[in-house]
């Protein structure tokens, strides 16, 4: 017995332990903001406005989490879109080496906007002239999401049954009817999920802004924090924290969106 | 409202399987019309043809007056019920109702009214709001009627229109369906695999095996007079006796008995011919005492159908059933003798059936 509770609260402890090495990071995140003269140390906060006067002063800082969303936003549409288009397509019309092309896109996605076509990708962009765009940054940055969007749409897809399809074509809609109809509102979890997913990551994004994109009001957030130092090159701990949580509060608050709104699933109309 | 005509259809799947083989069909405006066969007939290949849903290798499909082979499903003018009934889980009653008249580009306000109108006709006028995860099998199963209905399409076609209800709600649903059908007077053809079924509801039926039409005909003529062995033995709850004989000028010789030659096939058979007797377990006569023309044997199994036995005989080997009221079923191991009724047993010469 007593060693039944002696293991109990070994468990515990090293729970308790493994918790603590994640939390701490979180907590300094939400008390660092609001604590004059942040430290690295996680400290009980003063709430003072001082940090965020601090960087709300800095030119730069508000603009960007502003170009953040526009990119995400833009990308996410865009994934979204043509994901669900394709994977439509890919999932109802059976073309020979369909899953070989899949494959093969999947693959080759990590690479588009990962650090091996840095170059060739920074060339491309001078020659269309979308260097410095955020418009070709969302088309770049769309390019290295897709293959991997379309894989996930796909498998939503393939998981709604047919017969919702063949019914409505009876009764005489049009493909695009049917994809507006039927297909979108019983694969919107699956939108849901590759919207998130698009933005997650292009809000992390930091290379391929940082490669693109020259003109400091265009960078994204992402970019910005990056040069938040002092003038004495150490990192500016008042102005990173405050920034961070700032740069944080959407995603979070993005997903409890979601999850809510579109975290069902309709169910029902064919009998099993 | 218009008839269907099927001219030499043929489909030939990818890889070579033949669904159908040139069948020739025509189905008049108005009939209910019953398509049955075991899983794999091609039953289900057929009526998809007709929707379009699958292109047919060749022949044509007609409704109307219009060859609608190459045309699109929507462009048909039909309408069908699911065997899923794939009413779509995102919208209510009323908007699922109306989803055809939405493609139709009719006004929101018509054709809320119409579904409205359907709904009511179909008692679903306390579910309109709701969706259909939250209707049960039958009512679902009347609002794809109610949808097909607000169509106005020229002919209905049903896959597998009762096979998701359960028991009880299929005699119901049954019922309804064939009455529903005679009001509307739309030509309708539906798939089923059940013999009973297609017998209940249909006004004609085709029996299918394997991609050919194997009789076509009332409920009554396919059910008395089945044109060859296949449809004899898959049409009826007990299946008919098919038994191994051989023609002895006005008597067949079966399982060592003598029976008499059938009203159908009198003067039709050359002596010492090889054929199959056919004769059902209702058109059995059983007695317990021998009489000409019968077939003897001992009691094997007797089996409770209600208001009526189903009794087994062991005829020399050979099994025989018949068909007897309750209250003078025998007991296991007695003797009893089956006197087949002349006029309705049957003659099949390789598989087909003798008449004139």
């Amino acid at each position: 017995m007593t060693r039944f509770v002696l293991r109990r609260i070994g468990f515990y402890v090293l729970i308790a332990v493994l918790l603590a090495f994640f939390a701490v990071p979180l907590l300094w995140l939400a008390s660092a903001p609001f604590t004059s003269d942040p430290t690295y140390q996680v400290r009980m906060p003063d709430f003072t406005s001082e940090n965020f006067r601090a960087l709300f002063d800095n030119p730069y800082a508000l603009g960007s989490l502003w170009n953040s969303v526009l990119l995400a936003a833009g990308t996410a549409a865009l994934v979204v879109v043509f994901a669900t288009l394709a994977a439509y397509a890919l999932s109802r019309v059976r073309l020979p080496g369909r899953d070989a092309l899949l494959y093969t896109l999947l693959l080759l996605s990590s690479i588009i906007t990962g650090t091996a076509a840095m170059v060739p990708l920074f060339q491309l962009a001078v020659e269309l002239q979308l260097i410095d765009s955020q418009l070709g940054l969302i088309l770049i940055l769309t390019g290295g999401l897709l293959p991997a969007a379309i894989f996930m749409m796909k498998d939503f897809m393939d998981s709604t049954p047919k017969s919702y399809e063949e019914s409505a074509r009876v009764f005489g809609a049009t493909p695009l009817q049917i994809v507006r109809h039927v297909v979108v509102p019983l694969v919107r979890p699956g939108l849901a999920t590759i919207a998130v997913w698009a933005v997650a990551n292009v809000w992390g994004n930091f290379l391929m802004p940082y490669l693109l994109l020259s003109d400091v009001e265009k960078q994204p957030a992402a970019v910005i924090m990056y040069t938040l130092y002092t003038e004495g090159g150490q990192a500016n701990i008042q102005l990173l924290g405050t920034f961070g949580l700032l740069y944080s509060v959407p995603v979070v608050l993005m997903y409890l969106f979601v999850s809510k709104k579109y975290g069902f699933r309709f169910h029902g109309g064919i009998k099993r | 409202m218009s008839a269907i005509e099927l001219r030499g259809l043929t489909k030939v799947y990818p890889g070579g399987v033949k669904a159908l083989d040139s069948l020739d069909l025509v189905i008049p405006d108005g009939e209910f019309f019953a398509l049955l066969g075991p899983s794999g007939c091609g039953k289900t290949t057929l009526l998809r043809t007709i929707a379009g849903l699958e292109t047919a290798t060749g022949g044509a499909v007609v409704i109307g007056d219009r060859d609608v082979t190459g045309v699109q499903p929507g462009a048909r003018d039909i309408a069908m019920v699911f065997q899923d009934y794939a009413l779509f889980p995102h919208m209510n009653v009323t908007d699922n109702i109306a989803y055809p008249l939405r493609i139709k580009k009719v006004a929101r306000a018509t054709r809320q009214q119409k579904a409205a109108e359907v709904g009511a006709r179909l008692g679903l006028e306390q579910l309109m709001e709701r969706r259909p995860g939250q209707l049960s099998g039958g009512q679902q199963q009347r609002v794809a009627l109610a949808r097909v209905m607000a169509t106005q399409a020229q002919a209905f076609l049903f896959d597998e229109p009762l096979s998701n209800l359960d028991a009880r709600l299929r005699l119901e649903a049954r019922t309804f369906l064939k009455k529903l059908q005679h009001e509307l007077g739309v030509t309708t053809v539906f798939v089923t695999h059940d013999q009973a079924e297609a017998l209940a509801m249909a006004d004609r039926m085709a029996v299918m095996e394997s991609g050919h039409i194997r009789q076509i005909g009332t409920p009554a003529e396919v059910f008395q007079r089945p044109a060859n062995t296949f449809v004899a033995g898959f049409i009826g709850s007990t299946p008919m006796n098919l038994l191994d004989g051989v023609v002895r000028g006005d008597t067949v010789d079966v399982a060592d008995c003598k029976v008499a030659v059938p009203e159908s096939a009198e003067g039709l058979l050359r002596d010492g011919e090889k054929i199959v007797y056919g004769v059902r377990p209702e058109y059995n006569v059983y007695s317990a005492e021998s009489a000409d023309g019968s077939l003897g044997g001992t009691v094997s199994i007797v089996e409770n159908l209600g208001a009526t036995y189903l009794v087994t005989l062991d005829v020399n080997g050979v099994p025989v059933q018949a068909i007897v009221p309750e209250g003078r079923e025998p007991e296991l191991g007695d003797e009893g003798f089956a006197v087949p009724r002349r006029d309705r047993a049957l003659i099949y010469r390789d598989g087909e059936l003798v008449s004139a």
